[in-house]
């Protein structure tokens, strides 16, 4: 989970990172109001989980709370690379010496972690990275030890930091640290981290990915920074039936076992898709290895009430659950669902069990259900049929 | 031959008396799996009884090993308890170590994981090869299952198989079920795991018994394109490669926490491309690799 700008801010400030005030507002009255609690200079800054969202003029500086108004009702409802703005934060105006760059997060090529840091921040790294490659240190950090005392003093060293900055931007690293550990967070980025006129370093910006294996483990706290506002209906309908779905833009609803399984089906159906109207899957929907009535049910629930959904493919691989389990949880489905199910039903089952499965599947004879003997067949059908 | 594990793997299962592990042991032995012990510190001392056989539980790794001479343990244990578990492991010097819980916070993971390459034997390597987590196992048809696999897929053959996605594992043993496999291994699809395409891919090459080598890859990250780069180098059995995800939408987690596009990495097309740029053949669904392998598999 990625977290926006205030919801990194306010995690900042929980782990003694310094940072600067900051309240949200959704509205312009709430803006004003929060300018003049603040007092003095604001920024005005659209929160959004994109990058840009400057250049889309997403972020203001207000001189005034009424100024903190006007800029409120221009940003809020702005749609930034797609995504709508309906939050802002207020922020204290920061007195801005110095830019600089600091990141931590998780390394997949490499199995650990990475530190970066750059006494050059404020501009996108990305193009810091490919163009100056040797302004961006790169450090690699053991997670068996973290970084400590020590590591952060290198990274510090290796960024080029003078020996006034040096101790000072090490102390705000190690408070870094202590966000990317105790929040279980794969990465924690600032950008710009400043040095102020007096000399204080403060994280001005954040970006926060939380882990969400690790959330669901030991950090029931971060539930309550999903966005739910902007969460699809029917994905927070899956997601509440513990159900690993995702709405895409298609016709045929797609069910399967597996995630590998899963991905693959779309494709396979896409690929159908093009000879049958340009058919798209309107899903990638999971049901894991217990592939239960009840499960089943949900599932077809959540994808029949997606209104885009021509026909939907069931495919199946028994592997632990077997395939005679999952025809029967396809039948007992189909009969909870009653009349609510309306929409054709290709079902391709392989593996553990076919013949018993496949059976009882024939023997329930129900008017929706398509029989299909290979993937690649139950795929083409389904696109057919979604296409008629 | 095979990778990994054979017909001599003694085998312990982390989490013996939980209900997966319980499930899995009978079925892993109805596989031909030694297993010659359990492991729970809260039930050690218990005897438990799967398919005729009485397997006792002990209260540690280091314990069960030196009873019984184990070289290969599976964990079975939930995701807020695996670090503790692989930790425990690695500390006692398991030769392989399978990981198959799913949900594994990823900090664990990486902690585990680079614990294990500070454990070196006599030779300078890790001690402990990691496979997972998130994974299915490993079965050499015939000889050992150390996973979740279903064991009568498939028998003894020349194809190997690395893959992140369990069932695309079962799909592809399943068309190829006519040739039979060397040794079929998940990787798992979490963004930090073990043994990656690479270790299995340089396994295989090294493997006698192994003729043909299929690659199952998804979405997210670059290994399938460093597994590329291994291949053009180092693997002149002929490699047979599937990516699943051409069609997944950037931005969008599907199921496997490693499986995300973020940016333009990550891209199926990309690992596709890496893939014939070295020469492996890529197929665009399962049926079509499937199909793929059979042309360049030895006569």
């Amino acid at each position: 989970m990625d977290l926006y700008e205030y919801q990194a801010r306010d995690m900042f400030e929980k782990h003694g990172v310094p940072v600067l005030a900051g309240i949200v507002a959704t509205t312009p009255d709430e803006a004003k109001a929060a300018a003049e609690k603040i007092g003095g200079v604001v920024v005005v800054k659209a929160q959004v989980k994109v990058g840009g969202r400057g250049k889309a003029g997403g972020v203001k500086v207000a001189k005034t709370p009424d100024e903190a108004y006007s800029y409120a009702e221009q940003i809020l409802g702005m749609d930034i690379k797609g995504h709508t703005v309906n939050t802002v934060m207020i922020a204290q105006g920061a007195d801005i010496a110095e830019e600089f760059y600091f990141s931590v997060l998780l390394d997949r090529a490499n199995r650990n972690y990475l530190a970066m840091c750059s006494v050059e921040g404020g501009m996108e790294i990305e193009v810091l990275a490919v163009e100056r490659p040797e302004a961006l240190a790169r450090v690699a950090v053991d997670p068996t030890v973290g970084i400590d005392a020590a590591k952060a003093d290198e990274i510090v060293a290796a960024a080029g930091f003078d020996a006034e900055k040096a101790p000072k931007v090490a102390a705000v690293i190690l408070k870094l640290w202590d966000v990317f550990k105790n929040e279980d967070a794969t990465l924690v980025e600032v950008n710009p981290l400043v040095a102020t006129g007096a000399g204080d370093i403060v994280a001005l910006d954040g970006k926060v990915s939380l882990d969400d294996n690790a959330s669901e483990v030991r950090h029931h706290e971060h539930e309550e920074l999903e966005d739910k506002a902007t969460e699809n209906p029917l994905e927070a309908k899956a997601k509440a039936s513990g159900l690993n779905y995702v709405k895409l833009d298609g016709q045929v609803g797609i069910i399967g076992n597996g995630a590998g399984l899963v991905m693959s089906t779309l494709d396979v159906v896409a690929y159908a898709g093009e000879n049958h109207g340009n058919v798209k899957p309107a899903n990638f929907l999971d049901i894991g290895g217990g592939a239960s009535a009840e499960v089943m049910a949900n599932g077809l629930d959540v994808i029949l009430g997606d209104e885009q959904v021509k026909s939907v493919f069931v495919n199946v691989f028994g592997g632990i659950t077997a395939c005679d389990a999952v025809a029967t949880g396809i039948v007992q489905a189909l009969e909870i669902l009653g009349d609510k199910a309306t929409k054709p039903l290709v079902v391709r089952l392989d593996g553990n069990n076919v013949v018993e499965g496949r059976q009882i599947l024939s023997d329930a004879n129900h008017p929706l259900v398509h029989m299909a003997d290979t993937m690649d067949e139950g795929a083409d059908k389904a696109a057919q049929l979604a296409n008629a | 031959m095979s990778i990994f594990i054979n017909k001599d793997s003694k085998v312990i299962v982390q989490g013996i008396t939980g209900s997966e592990g319980a499930k899995h042991t009978q079925r892993m032995l109805a596989a031909g799996t030694n297993i010659v012990g359990g492991v729970n510190a809260r039930k050690a001392g218990q005897v438990v009884s799967h398919e005729g056989r009485d397997i006792k539980v002990y209260g540690t790794v280091a314990e069960a090993m030196a009873e019984t001479g184990a070289d290969v343990s599976i964990a079975f244990v939930p995701p807020a308890f695996t670090k503790d578990a692989a930790v425990e492991a690695i500390e006692a010097g398991i030769g392989l170590l399978v990981v198959i819980t799913e949900g594994v916070p990823v900090q664990d993971s990486a902690e585990f994981y680079n614990l294990s390459l500070k454990k070196l034997g006599a030779d300078g390597k890790p001690v402990t090869r990691i496979i997972g987590p998130n994974c299915p196992g490993i079965i050499t048809p015939g000889e050992s299952l150390v996973g979740i696999t279903p064991a009568n897929i498939t028998g003894k053959g020349g194809v190997g198989l690395v893959s992140k996605s369990g069932t695309l594992t079962y799909q592809m043993m399943y068309e190829l079920r006519d040739l039979g496999f060397s040794t079929a291994i998940g990787i798992g699809g979490d963004p930090v795991i073990g043994t990656t395409h690479i270790d299995a891919l340089e396994a295989f090459e090294n493997d006698p018994e192994t003729k043909a080598i299929v690659m199952i890859g998804e979405i997210g990250g670059d290994a399938e394109e460093r597994a590329a780069a291994y291949i053009k180098e180092h693997v002149t059995k002929p490699v047979v490669g599937y990516v699943a995800g051409f069609t997944a939408p950037e931005g969008k987690t599907m199921g496997h926490a490693g499986a995300i596009v973020s940016g333009s990495s990550g891209t199926a097309q990309a690992k596709k491309e890496a893939l014939e740029a070295a020469g492996v053949k890529v197929g665009k669904t399962p049926s079509e690799a499937a199909r793929l392998l059979r042309e360049v598999y030895p006569a």
